[in-house]
């Protein structure tokens, strides 16, 4: 196996890809020694930024004009299969580990008073975590990738019922089985795929050809996992559950990361190594993701709860990236791709927000927090800026990665942009709910007749945001109006290997046609046809 | 050098004698366990001693090779751990623990000597020694009624009894057929005759025996009632040892029949299937823990028949790994049980509520043994997983392991059952943290440690289990 012609190796002075995966490890491992509080809220923090330095160079020393995986290191680890540790990144797994060093130091930072229990566990889990998803986007063999995937479903877990709400007992359950269950295929197509090729190294599984009915039980068996994770249309319902129970720092990682992890899978998985069968398949995952975006959308405009309200506007958002990445052009995979760091950032940011005014109200009905206009003005602004940020405000990140989505919609098909419109006027409307609620007084007036008192001493007992809090919202708005005004830099990475998969795409499935997501709508509709009149 | 070949087995008759010496004089208390625990060190020595031993005695019947040394290896050395597990004996009655040490003992003479043995009735006779030590053994519990030990002591003796009838007949088809009662014989012979219905036949029946040892559908019925019955320090014992040497004597016997798949894997396959099906079906629904992990091993036993039924190399290979780690996080979940269990009561979930607070050690290493039960990496359980159905599904049997796969992710609820009721619940409940002895927690870190690392790191003993079946090949 001639491995190392998808690969250059590592050239820095010290493993990057490795490191970055072992100073957390190894980091949680040390964190048991600390008995301290303050002290292990500082290491943690140190870890993660020690961790966010170190994979820096992936974005300074990355090669632009190489579709090839780049920092790649290769070694031996279980000979009887053939098995290599072997890791390495692209253009679109560089952005996604970065994404992933980035967020995690506010995984910390927000929990800084939120977490009063066990602290010393939940610095090692959240370290794991990070591990873990570090893991995910590196990975170059398929079974080094679904130790971490599924490895990552244990601190998760722990996260959700250790340190969750009320009902983190069902949510955590749920959270595990759903996901769970959608891997078991992943192994069965990952183990499949050796006996048929004899290797598990991802880049030599995306140069084989499967026959048409090979592809397509891969596909299907791969694409199940990832539409469970990203959460996709109707494999939705484990998120919300998750995202309301979990303590803030599990909602900016599943937020933030884990979702990101579904579309990953799409564009590592599928595509390249299911051409035919993506190509086949495109009309139905189009049709699902515009389901996603405008049924998610939807449920966001009725939510009481803010989190639950931010947890169905990621079902929406991700739609979008499912969308682009089914678009199957460029500007669609391109979108899809910012997309999914801009969610990052923003739905991160958001969940952050609403963490802190939990922290000062103990409530995360919208009700109870309203009017915070007058009281609270420094958070209200930056809430103001995320919540623009989500619903794709020009000059803010999400406007270029949904405007890249819905360009390669409309070059894939009219009726397609047409269709996708809807949700990113639904995103306008359910977070200008939200944001006016919160701000101004809530014009219903019976908001808060139940706890008049505590709603009228809003004043007394609420302080505005403190220096910690403050520095991590503005870092998170700075990127928000980088990539917003100045994209080039992130899409200039993904370049050359998104054009790469496009590449394979088209020799692999024949060129797609340009009408398909029309035809998927034609198909779908002979199909509800069909089972109307059954 | 022919003391060599023996000497675990020497070691272990030594210590048999010993405890039985000891039982004499009366010596209890932490003088007895330590004689144990020297005596287990010391065989565990042994087998590493011996380990590149090879050679045939006793007029051929007995053969030391890889295979064997193997098991011995870890035949010895979970019964260390189980002596270092269970020093305290607080499910034993005072004037038991004499016997306890001895019939477990002599139990393990038997099934050391079984992983040589290399003709049918050795075979019988070593399987023979190390149940009835335990028919004993079962009904050794400390408590007021003894109703549900005796049940349970009875039930292992019928069952027991019936296995060994049912096996003596099927190995009454298997003479006829080859007219020889030696393996290495029978096995050149067998491979063409295994569509023939005798000869389908005679296997099945024959491997009853070791369907029983080793929980796996149709032999498993017993199972819950004997875990239920016995003490947590028996149950652990019976948990672990008695399946090493099944797998081992399995592993032999179907090799024998080649690597063909033929009628009889395909009466494997539905045994395996319902094995799996059966067991996580009947554990979700589980209140006693012990039940519930006796439920659970009829469904191990259900994965490791898919790697005996492959009959190649890797999935042979993969049995003996997947035994070794199945041991590793049943010893998690039974010090768990041990430990929170002071006085060797049954556990029900409900005393595993909020014992993350109570003792984070315990409850971690529960999880880790509940997790890798459950098959998720990066532990053992995963790799021993992956590495079976990878030897299926290279035979081609795709829809056994898409059956697995469900299966795995069934159990999944119930395992998880467990870490819920340690991590989600009980919080508003007054718990008092247990306290536990330094050996218990580095016994705990030690348990969580190796099912990680032998997870993560399977070359070393899968090469050891892959050189020690290509010679059955």
């Amino acid at each position: 196996m001639h491995m190392e012609k998808y690969l250059i190796l590592n050239t820095l002075s010290y493993p990057i890809l490795s490191m970055i995966l072992m100073v957390p490890l190894v980091g949680a491992l040390i964190s048991l020694l600390i008995k301290d509080e303050q002290r292990l809220k500082i290491f943690g923090l140190l870890v993660t930024l020690v961790t966010l330095v170190l994979s820096l160079p992936l974005f300074t020393c990355f090669d632009l004009h190489t579709a090839k995986y780049q920092f790649a290191e290769l070694r031996a680890w279980f000979p009887l299969l053939k098995l290599n540790y072997v890791v390495g990144v692209d253009g679109i797994s560089v952005l996604l580990v970065l994404l992933t060093t980035f967020i995690m130091p506010f995984c910390i930072l927000c929990s800084w008073r939120y977490i009063n229990k066990r602290l010393g566990a939940f610095i090692f889990v959240t370290l794991v975590m990070e591990a873990a998803m570090i893991g995910v986007f590196i990975s170059l063999n398929t079974v080094l990738f679904y130790i971490f995937w599924e490895a990552m479903l244990i601190p998760m877990f722990l996260l959700i019922a250790i340190w969750g709400g009320a009902r983190k007992d069902y949510a955590s359950i749920k959270f595990f089985l759903y996901t769970l269950c959608g891997s078991v295929f992943l192994l069965v197509a990952i183990v499949a795929l050796y006996i048929k090729t004899g290797t598990f190294f991802i880049p030599a599984l995306m140069d084989q050809e499967y026959s048409f009915a090979y592809q397509m039980w891969i596909f299907l068996a791969c694409a199940l996992a990832f539409a469970i994770k990203i959460p996709m249309y109707p494999f939705h319902t484990w998120l919300p559950a998750a995202h309301v129970e979990a303590p803030t720092a599990g909602s900016v990682i599943l937020a933030s990361v884990l979702l990101k992890m579904g579309g990953y899978g799409f564009l590592r998985f599928c595509l390249p190594m299911a051409p035919a069968a993506t190509i086949y398949c495109m009309p139905y995952l189009i049709a699902l993701s515009l389901i996603s975006i405008i049924f998610g959308g939807y449920l966001a405009l009725g939510q009481t709860d803010i989190k639950k309200l931010i947890a169905y506007s990621s079902v929406g958002h991700m739609g979008f990236v499912t969308l682009g990445i089914f678009l199957l052009n460029d500007q669609g995979l391109k979108g899809a791709i910012l997309q999914m760091i801009n969610h990052g950032i923003t739905t991160g940011g958001l969940f952050i927000m609403v963490g802190m005014i939990y922290e000062r109200t103990h409530s995360r009905e919208i009700a109870d927090n309203s009017a915070l206009g007058m009281v609270i003005p420094i958070y209200v602004t930056f809430l103001g800026i995320f919540c623009l940020s989500s619903l794709a405000f020009p000059g803010t990140n999400s406007f270029v990665g949904e405007f890249l989505v819905l360009l390669g919609a409309f070059k894939r098909s009219t009726l397609v942009g047409f269709l996708a419109i809807p949700g990113a006027i639904l995103a306008a409307a359910y977070m200008l709910r939200l944001l006016q609620r919160m701000v101004w007084h809530d014009s219903d007036g019976h908001a808060h007749h139940h706890d008049e008192n505590e709603a009228d001493d809003h004043s007394h007992v609420l302080t505005d945001l403190s220096f910690r809090e403050l520095s991590m919202v503005v870092v998170l708005t700075f990127f928000v109006f980088w990539i917003g005004l100045y994209p080039a830099p992130l899409l200039n990475i993904m370049d050359a290997s998104v054009t790469h998969l496009l590449g394979q795409i088209s020799v692999g499935g024949a060129v797609a046609d340009p009408h398909a997501g029309h035809h998927a709508l034609l198909e779908l509709g002979s199909w509800i046809k069909q089972v109307m009149t059954f | 050098m022919q003391v060599m070949l023996i000497l675990p087995e020497l070691v272990l008759i030594i210590m048999v004698l010993v405890l039985f010496a000891a039982s004499l004089k009366k010596i209890q208390g932490v003088a007895l366990s330590n004689i144990a625990i020297v005596g287990a060190l010391l065989t565990l020595v042994a087998t590493v001693l011996s380990c590149s031993a090879s050679g045939t005695l006793f007029a051929e019947a007995y053969q030391i090779d890889g295979l064997s040394q193997l098991i011995k290896f870890l035949l010895c050395g979970t019964l260390f751990l189980i002596f270092i597990m269970c020093r305290s004996l607080s499910g034993i009655e005072e004037e038991m623990q004499n016997e306890f040490y001895l019939f477990l003992s002599l139990s393990s003479l038997g099934l050391v000597m079984m992983s040589s043995a290399v003709e049918l009735l050795t075979i019988l006779v070593c399987l023979e020694i190390s149940s009835y030590a335990l028919y004993v053994v079962i009904s050794f519990r400390r408590g007021e009624g003894r109703r549900s030990e005796v049940e349970a002591a009875v039930k292992y003796v019928l069952f027991g009894a019936a296995a060994t009838g049912i096996s003596l007949f099927g190995l009454s088809y298997i003479f006829g057929l080859t007219h020889t009662t030696y393996l290495n014989e029978i096995s050149a012979q067998l491979p063409k005759m295994m569509d023939q219905p005798m000869a389908v036949i005679g296997m099945v029946l024959m491997l009853c025996s070791f369907f029983y040892k080793l929980a796996m559908f149709p032999m498993h019925a017993w199972t819950p009632d004997i875990y239920q019955g016995a003490s947590n320090e028996t149950t652990t014992f019976i948990a672990t040892l008695p399946k090493i040497g099944a797998a081992a004597l399995l592993i032999r016997l179907v090799s024998m029949t080649g690597s063909g798949i033929s009628e009889f894997t395909w009466v494997l396959v539905v045994l395996a299937v319902l094995s799996m099906t059966y067991g996580n079906l009947a554990a979700l629904v589980q209140d006693d823990i012990k039940r519930l992990l006796a439920y659970s091993s009829i469904a191990h036993a259900g994965y490791m028949m898919i790697g005996l039924l492959s009959g190649n190399q890797l999935g042979m290979a993969a049995v003996i790994y997947y035994i070794a780690g199945y041991v590793l996080m049943n010893l998690a979940c039974f010090l768990v049980i041990y430990y929170i269990a002071p006085r060797g009561e049954n556990i029900t979930f409900a005393d595993l509520k909020g014992l993350y607070r109570r003792s984070p050690v315990l409850a971690f290493t529960l999880a880790v043994g509940a997790f890798g039960m459950a098959g998720i990496p990066p532990t053992v359980g995963f790799t021993g997983k992956f590495i079976i159905f990878t030897g299926a599904l290279e035979k081609g049997f795709y829809g056994l392991v898409v059956i697995a796969m469900v299966n795995a992710a069934i159990s999944a609820f119930y395992y998880l059952k467990m870490a819920r009721a340690v991590y989600c619940q009980g919080d508003e409940d007054e718990l008092q943290s247990l306290q536990l002895g330094f050996g218990v927690k580095v016994f705990g870190a030690f348990l969580i440690i190796a099912i990680i690392l032998v997870g993560i790191m399977p070359q070393g003993l899968m090469n050891l289990a892959d050189q020690a079946v290509a010679a059955l090949l």
